[in-house]
């Protein structure tokens, strides 16, 4: 029996590591057979139209993932991203309806109004979880029915529609032929991966991740470090939100209802471990995509929905068995 | 010797761990009913021997014989304990939420129809404790136990299972001088009814007391075997210091500079909840440029407790701190202490110090960064090259690349990348809390290379250690500790094992107090 916290000397073999690559490109290697798979099945899958509504539908959920990696790396959870999502766009609404829907900038109102209010929950949820020490699978559980709640209060449980144009244009409309949510889940992605790799606060995530008591040896703030995850999360939760509504030209009390776990599944098949300090946004796009491709593809072969649940939970479970098992046969 | 044939017999076990040869051909015997004392100096191989004849590790080599039944080598702790070989543990393994009953026959309650049958639990438990001399309610949650009694619940839960061997490890660390007794007289107990004990503490009057015979260890080797009643605790203690590497007194002339950190009168209560285990008295030490100040005392004695004070790591109730003459702010954190200019390599390098899974470089340079940054946000990459690459040179680091997670090294280059990282810092003052922890005796002499270089460079150095050569080579004078006080302070040209051990050992009235106390 081998110690298993005496890890192996770092001049190992080089040979090729089969595992080791399978553990690093598998999932790559996955979505791209899906993407075959469904091509070949049917001819309508790789359309422009297709290919585009696949990539807006990922974007929403996606620039939540972003968020997520940063709380997985600090190994904490959000839960209450899909009801904050809801709450954050219906406040949005909620302001722009105040103000007239026909007010001609009421969406700057209604971006700020729900980005805001998405900030401010997150900060409230980073606070509960190092100031109070409550889990946070334990606070944004709570978080989860609370801002789900809190929105059906906030408009009675009645959607509320009827947005202008340049409301509408964030969900709909496109920029150089790319549409508004596409374009923005690339920038945000790309901040994200420039955060995670060239700043020193992706280092500090990484670190208190990794070991939080070395952290705070190291002079890290770990407190604030694990509220400003939230808050980010938060904030991108928030802006998601507005997206949805205007996407959808309507904030629904039952919006994003199971985003938190497609969320959680993107970052978790993407490779970052729950555990806290290992893996990366980068697996986390390939990761969204794969759910996207997925769910569009099982569509267009008219596999019922309920299958899909099925399919997309299995994948989940089995990416992590694959990458646990990888680890412990290195 | 006595002709008693043995119940155990360990030849030549052999375990290496990545960079270190933890056990190298040791041999054990224990006889029939005989308490046998396992000593070592820390590092010396104990627990890694302890591991492998209760079967949470495997040995790579050597072969062991338990009543006659040679044990195979991938048996796991559950074959070891039904084959009669019971080991205890300094942290328990009771659950803390069961009650004594459960705990002494878990996964093995009395059962009828299928059912536990709760009464003949309870009265065999009730027997049980009596026959340790404990009158406890065997439906008590072990939590509202002592200490003492919970070791008897482990005791019980080992005669439970017929154990024919029970391994103690450190059972004395935290008892009274009164439980000790109690629990030494159980032992003997034991004893006659034919039950054989390894017993492994660092305290030898103790060996005295209850032990019969004995095996020293020393850097992972079988250095002797013999009969308590022929030796005297003198003999014992060079058996386990004495060592075929002396590390070499350093060859370098102090030339202390001015008084860099002073630490006075820093007091702290103990606290109940077990946080801080041990009360602090009044503690004050300095250290001046230049100096290496060693730390020297037995575990527990509240060396890294006053470390993780000066560091900003614990808070104290009392004490002022001077650095560089001017007073410091009560340091709330240890981010306050690397500001100041203080830093600290502690002393559990996987829990306390690695990132494991980050690499070389990002473990180096991960307090720096700000220093590196660009418009304070940014990790400037070229300067954080030149910045690893100057202290793995000056540390001799011995890798790949800086891109290898600092969990593929071996023990003594973590501890090389630790102290790159306090250095890169720059610090007035550094602590380097056991630098020589579970690594190999060539790495521990590059590690005392290095001390002494910083040293010399004017850092004024803080260093404790548990092992006597290591303290006595290092320091230039060396501040004792006992119980939460400081016992003397000795000039490093004067300081001898013996005037050590004296000031380091437990006096009896100490003892005395403590179990008064308790």
């Amino acid at each position: 029996m081998k110690d298993p916290t005496v890890p192996e000397q770092g001049t190992a073999s080089r040979r090729f590591d089969a595992v080791a690559w399978l553990r690093r490109y598998g999932t790559s290697l996955f979505l791209c057979a899906l993407i075959v798979f469904f091509a070949l099945e049917n001819s309508r899958f790789l359309s422009l139209r297709n290919v585009t509504n696949i990539l807006t539908e990922v974007s929403i959920y996606g620039i939540i993932a972003v968020g997520m990696t940063f709380v997985i790396l600090t190994a904490g959870v959000d839960l209450a991203v899909g009801s904050l999502l809801a709450f954050a766009g219906m406040s949005g609404a909620f302001v722009m309806k105040a103000l007239g829907m026909d007010s001609p900038s009421g969406w700057i109102v209604a971006l700020a109004a729900a980005t805001a209010v998405g900030t401010l929950v997150g900060y409230l949820q980073g606070k509960a979880v190092t100031f109070f020490s409550v889990p946070p699978f334990i606070v944004t559980l709570g978080g989860m029915t609370v801002w789900r709640g809190a929105t059906l209060i906030l408009n009675d449980g009645s959607p509320i529609s009827g947005f202008d144009a340049s409301y509408r244009w964030w969900g709909t409309g496109s920029i150089a032929g790319i549409p508004v949510p596409i374009v923005l889940f690339g920038l945000i992605a790309a901040v994200g991966l420039v955060t995670e790799r060239y700043t020193r606060y992706g280092r500090y995530v990484y670190a208190v991740g990794g070991n939080p008591e070395a952290a705070r040896l190291n002079g890290l703030d770990v407190p604030a470090i694990i509220t400003s995850v939230y808050v980010i999360i938060g904030a991108l939760s928030g802006l998601a939100g507005f997206l949805l509504s205007a996407r959808l030209g309507a904030a629904e009390a039952v919006g994003g209802i199971g985003y938190e776990l497609r969320v959680i599944a993107s970052v978790v098949i993407g490779g970052t471990s729950l555990a806290g300090g290992r893996g990366g946004i980068g697996g986390t796009i390939v990761g969204a995509l794969l759910i996207g491709v997925l769910t569009n593809g099982l569509v267009i072969m008219h596999v019922s929905s309920y299958w899909q649940q099925v399919v997309i939970g299995l994948i989940i479970v089995a990416a992590v068995a694959f990458d646990t098992y990888a680890k412990s046969h290195r | 010797m006595n002709s008693a044939p043995n119940l155990l017999d360990v030849r030549g076990v052999c375990k290496q761990f990545p960079g270190v040869k933890a056990l190298d051909g040791v041999d054990l015997q224990v006889r029939k009913g005989e308490i046998h004392a396992l000593l070592g100096e820390n590092g010396a191989g104990k627990s890694t021997l302890l591991k492998i004849l209760s079967g949470a590790l495997r040995a790579d080599r050597g072969e062991a014989v338990l009543d006659g039944e040679t044990l195979a080598p991938n048996e796991t702790p559950r074959e070891r304990q039904r084959a009669g070989l019971v080991t205890i543990y300094q942290e328990f393994n009771l659950l803390p939420f069961l009650s004594i009953a459960e705990n002494l026959y878990l996964g093995r309650e009395p059962v009828r129809r299928g059912f536990i049958d709760w009464a003949t639990m309870y009265d065999d438990s009730r027997a049980l404790l009596e026959s340790l001399g404990l009158s406890a309610d065997p439906r008590r949650e072990v939590r509202h136990l002592s200490v003492a009694h919970q070791q008897m619940v482990e005791i019980g839960r080992a005669v439970a299972q017929k154990a024919k061997l029970i391994v103690m490890d450190e059972p004395t660390a935290a008892l009274g001088r009164r439980e000790v007794q109690i629990l030494h007289a159980v032992i003997a107990e034991l004893k006659t009814r034919g039950v054989s004990f390894i017993y492994v503490t660092h305290r030898l009057d103790e060996v005295k007391m209850a032990c019969d015979s004995f095996t020293v260890l020393r850097d992972g080797r079988y250095v002797a075997r013999g009969e308590v009643g022929s030796v005297e605790t003198s003999d014992l203690v060079r058996l386990m210091v004495g060592r075929d590497v002396e590390f070499s007194k350093r060859a370098r002339n102090a030339r202390a500079g001015e008084t860099v950190l002073a630490v006075n009168g820093v007091s702290r209560a103990c606290d109940l909840s077990g946080r801080h285990a041990i009360a602090l008295n009044d503690l004050s030490v300095e250290v001046k440029a230049g100096e290496i100040l060693g730390f020297a005392g037995l575990v527990g004695a509240g060396r890294t407790e006053l470390a993780r004070i000066i560091f900003g790591a614990d808070h104290c109730d009392r004490g002022v701190m001077y650095l560089n003459g001017s007073e410091l702010r009560p340091l709330r954190s240890p981010k306050d202490a690397i500001r100041a200019g203080i830093a600290l390599v502690p002393e559990d390098r996987k829990q306390q110090g690695c990132f494991l899974e980050q690499s070389i470089s990002q473990n180096i340079t991960l307090p720096s960064l700000k220093r590196i940054a660009r418009w304070r946000i940014f990790v400037d990459e070229m300067q954080e090259r030149q910045l690893v690459e100057k202290y793995r040179t000056a540390l001799r680091i011995k890798m790949a690349s800086s891109a290898v997670a600092v969990g593929t090294l071996s023990g003594g280059n973590q501890q090389k990348v630790l102290l790159a990282r306090c250095m890169a810092l720059q610090p007035k003052v550094l602590i380097v809390d056991e630098p020589t922890r579970g690594i190999d005796v060539g790495a521990k002499a590059e590690v005392h290379q290095l001390l002494c270089e910083m040293a010399q460079s004017g850092m004024a150095l803080i260093v404790i250690t548990s092992e006597m050569p290591e303290v006595l080579a290092l320091s230039d004078r060396i501040a004792v500790f006992r119980e939460g006080c400081i016992s003397g302070v000795l000039d490093g040209r004067e300081a001898t094992e013996n005037n050590l051990m004296e000031l380091m050992a437990i006096s009896s009235a100490a003892a005395l107090k403590r179990s008064a106390a308790l």
